[in-house]
C-alpha cells in the first residue's frame, strides 16, 4: 500500500517532468544513433602501398577508391609499423597478399570489399584470385559497431538510469522530502524498494526501447535472443538506479552527482571491454571484476554477437543480480542516517 | 495521577562535539497546546524531532503515548509540520496529499473526504489542482499543515505553523488548533509570535538547549514581574534589562 503510493507518486512526478522522460528514454537511442553513423560511414580512403605488382593488376586499381604508391618491401613494411599506410598488396608466385594494419575495423573491412572488387575484375569467373590476408594488429572480426554495439547498449542503459535516479534521490535528500517521509509511518526498505520499482517500471520502457532500435533501426548485428537482451539491460539499469541513489547520499547537490560521471561511469565504460581488456596490466583487470558493467556488456555481447544462450550468460546475470541486492541492502542502511528504524 | 501524553526525560543531544539539547526533562499533558518558544538557534526544531522520532537522543528517553520513541505504531499517530515546507513541487497539491494521507493507511472514500477537510480548513480547496512549484510561499505552508493533519493525529507537533501567513487566516487556523485540542489533540507548537503564544495552554522556555521555564503564559508573566508575554521572552531569552 504505501510502496504502491510511492510507486505512483515517482510514476507522476516523470509524467509531469517531460525532459527527465526524455532524457532516458530517447537521449540513448539518439546517442546509440549517432555511433552507429560514426562507425559505419565508409567514406575512408585507404592508403595501399604496391609491391612486385604485374602490370595488368595496375592499371586495374586506378579505378578503385585508394591510394596506391609504390614502395619496396623494406619502406612498405617500416610504414605499415608507423601506421602511415593502411595495407600492402604484394604479388608472389603463388597470388597475391594482402597485409593489413588492421586496428581499425572499419578500414578492414572497406580494404576487403576493395580488394573483392579487384579480384572479380581480374577473374570475374568466381573467386580463382585467392589472396592471402594477415593483419599486422587485431583481426578479421566484423565492423566496429558491431563489436562494440552491445557494450554501448549496457552503457547507455547504465549511464542514464544511473542519473536520474540519483538526482532524483538526492532532489528527496535537499528538498527535505526525505526527512518528512522519516516522520511517516513507511518503512526504510518500503521507501527503497518502492524507489526501485518506481524507476524500474521505466527502466523497462528504456530498455526495451533501446533494444528495438539498436536491432531494429540501426541494424546491429544480433544472433541471440531479444528476451535475454532485455533482461540483462534491464539488471544493469537495476543496478545503475541502486548505485544512483546510494552514491547520492554521499553528494550534497545536483552538481556533486554528476561529478561522480568521471568517478563511477567512465572508468567503467573503459573497462567494460570497449577496449581489449586482456591488453590491460593486471590491476586493471581486477578492477573490472568490481564493476557492474563489464558483466552487462559482456553477456550482452556473447548473445547480440556469438549467439549465446543462458548458460554462457548466467553467471553475468546472477552477478548483476546480486550487485542490486548488495546495493539495495547498502541503501536501507545508509538511510539509518535518518532513522534508527 | 494520569500519565503525560508526551514525556521527556533527562534529554541531550549533541550534533558531533556541539550540545544543542542540554538534560531536557518535560511532561506535556494531553489535550493542551503547548508553546515551545526561545531564540532562534535554542533547539526548539531538534526537540520536536526528537519527540516525532526522525532523531535519536546521544542520553535520556522519550515516551510518546506510553511508548519509547522512535516507535514505527506511534509516529502513525502523529502528525508532523517540519519548519521548512517539504513539498513535492512538481506535483499538484493534491497529489501530495494524496500520497502522504496513503502513507498514513487513508484510502477510497475516507482517504477524499479528509482531502477536502483539511484543504477546506487551510483555504486552498480552489488550488487543490494547481501544481506545488506554483504556489506562493505561504500557500505551500499551508498545504504542510494540511499534510500534517490529514490522518486526524492525536498528537501534532508543528513546527512554526504560521510563518507567512496572513493574520486572518492565522486567525482561522489558530481557531482550528483550539478546536482540536479541546476534542482531544495534544498540541506541541513552536513560534516566534507573542500573541500566538498567549493562545497556548501552557510555554515551555527554552534557551541554549534547556528549558529555563515551562508554566502557563499567566504564571510566567507574574513570576517574571512583566505585563506581556513578549516582556517575559526577552527576560528569559537573556535580555534581563
Ligand atoms: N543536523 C544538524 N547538524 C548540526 N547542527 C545542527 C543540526 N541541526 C541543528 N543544529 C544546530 O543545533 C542548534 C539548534 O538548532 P534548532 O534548529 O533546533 O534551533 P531552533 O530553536 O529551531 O531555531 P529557529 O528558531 O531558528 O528555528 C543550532 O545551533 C543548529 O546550528
Ligand atoms: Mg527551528
Amino acid at each position: 500500500m504505501k510502496m504502491k503510493a510511492l510507486v505512483i507518486r515517482i510514476i507522476k512526478q516523470f509524467i509531469n517532468d517531460k525532459r527527465t522522460l526524455a532524457m532516458i528514454l530517447v537521449a540513448p537511442m539518439f546517442i546509440l544513433w549517432l555511433m552507429s553513423q560514426v562507425f559505419h560511414s565508409d567514406q575512408y580512403e585507404p592508403t595501399i602501398a604496391l609491391v612486385d605488382i604485374p602490370e595488368q593488376v595496375s592499371s586495374l586499381l586506378e579505378n578503385q577508391d585508394a591510394q596506391f604508391m609504390d614502395y619496396t618491401t623494406q619502406t612498405a613494411d617500416a610504414m605499415l609499423t608507423e601506421g602511415s599506410i593502411d595495407a600492402i598488396l604484394t604479388w608472389t608466385s603463388t597470388g597475391p597478399e594482402l597485409i593489413l594494419e588492421g586496428s581499425d575495423p572499419s578500414v578492414n573491412k572497406s580494404m576487403l570489399i576493395l580488394f573483392q572488387n579487384i579480384a572479380s575484375e581480374l577473374s570475374p569467373a568466381s573467386n580463382s584470385l585467392q589472396a592471402s590476408i594477415t593483419y599486422l594488429h587485431g583481426s578479421e572480426d566484423m565492423t566496429a559497431f558491431d563489436s562494440f554495439g552491445p557494450v554501448l547498449i549496457g552503457v547507455f542503459a547504465f549511464f542514464f538510469v544511473f542519473l536520474t535516479s540519483g538526482i532524483s534521490f538526492l532532489r528527496e535528500r535537499t528538498t527535505g522530502t526525505l526527512e518528512r517521509l522519516m516522520a511517516t509511518p513507511v518503512k526504510r526498505w518500503e521507501l527503497v524498494i518502492g524507489y526501485v520499482i518506481g524507476f524500474g517500471i521505466f527502466s523497462i520502457i528504456q530498455a526495451a526501447l533501446i533494444a528495438w532500435f539498436s536491432i531494429q533501426v540501426l541494424d546491429m548485428l544480433m544472433m541471440g535472443s531479444i528476451w535475454l537482451v532485455l533482461l540483462v539491460t534491464l539488471l544493469l539499469a537495476m543496478t545503475a538506479l541502486t548505485l544512483g541513489t546510494l552514491l547520492s547520499a554521499f553528494a550534497n547537490n545536483e552538481f556533486q552527482m554528476v561529478q561522480f560521471i568521471p568517478l563511477v561511469i567512465v572508468p567503467q565504460v573503459f573497462l567494460s571491454g570497449l577496449f581489449n581488456i586482456e591488453s590491460m596490466s593486471e590491476w586493471l583487470q581486477w578492477l573490472s571484476i568490481l564493476m557492474p558493467l563489464s558483466y552487462g556488456a559482456d553477456a550482452l555481447r556473447e548473445i547480440m554477437v556469438r549467439g549465446s544462450g543462458w548458460n554462457e550468460i548466467a553467471v553475468d546475470v546472477y552477478v548483476l543480480s546480486g550487485f542490486s541486492v548488495t546495493i539495495i541492502i547498502a541503501n536501507i542502511f545508509t538511510l539509518k542516517k535518518y532513522r534508527k528504524l | 495521577m494520569v500519565e503525560p501524553c508526551i514525556q521527556v526525560q533527562q534529554l541531550t543531544k549533541k550534533f558531533s562535539k556541539r550540545t544543542v539539547l542540554q538534560n531536557i526533562s518535560l511532561d506535556i499533558p494531553h489535550a493542551k497546546i503547548t508553546g515551545l518558544l526561545g531564540p532562534s538557534g535554542a533547539g526548539k526544531t531538534t526537540l520536536i524531532k526528537l519527540i516525532a522520532g526522525m532523531d535519536t537522543p546521544d542520553r535520556g528517553k522519550i515516551h510518546v503515548l506510553s511508548t519509547k520513541m522512535p516507535s514505527l505504531n506511534i509516529v502513525k499517530r502523529l502528525g508532523y509540520m517540519a519548519q521548512s515546507d517539504a513539498l513535492y513541487t512538481e506535483l499538484t497539491a493534491y497529489d501530495n496529499l494524496d500520497f502522504f494521507a496513503q502513507l498514513y493507511g487513508l484510502k477510497g472514500k475516507t482517504k477524499k473526504q479528509r482531502i477536502n477537510e483539511v484543504m477546506e480548513l487551510v483555504d486552498l480547496t480552489s488550488d487543490l489542482r494547481k501544481k506545488v512549484s506554483k504556489y506562493s510561499g505561504g500557500m505551500k505552508r499551508r498545504l504542510s499543515l494540511a499534510i500534517a493533519l490529514v490522518h486526524q493525529p492525536e498528537v501534532l507537533l508543528l513546527d512554526e505553523p504560521t510563518v507567512g501567513i496572513d493574520p486572518v487566516l492565522r486567525q482561522s487556523i489558530w481557531s482550528e488548533l483550539e478546536l482540536l485540542s479541546k476534542q482531544g489533540t495534544t498540541i506541541i507548537v513552536t513560534t516566534h509570535v507573542m500573541d500566538e503564544a498567549e493562545k497556548c495552554h501552557q510555554l515551555a522556555m527554552l534557551r541554549d538547549g534547556e528549558i529555563i521555564a515551562f508554566d502557563t503564559p499567566n504564571q510566567l508573566m507574574k513570576a517574571t514581574e512583566k505585563s506581556s508575554i513578549e516582556d517575559a521572552f526577552l527576560y528569559y531569552g537573556g535580555a534581563k534589562a
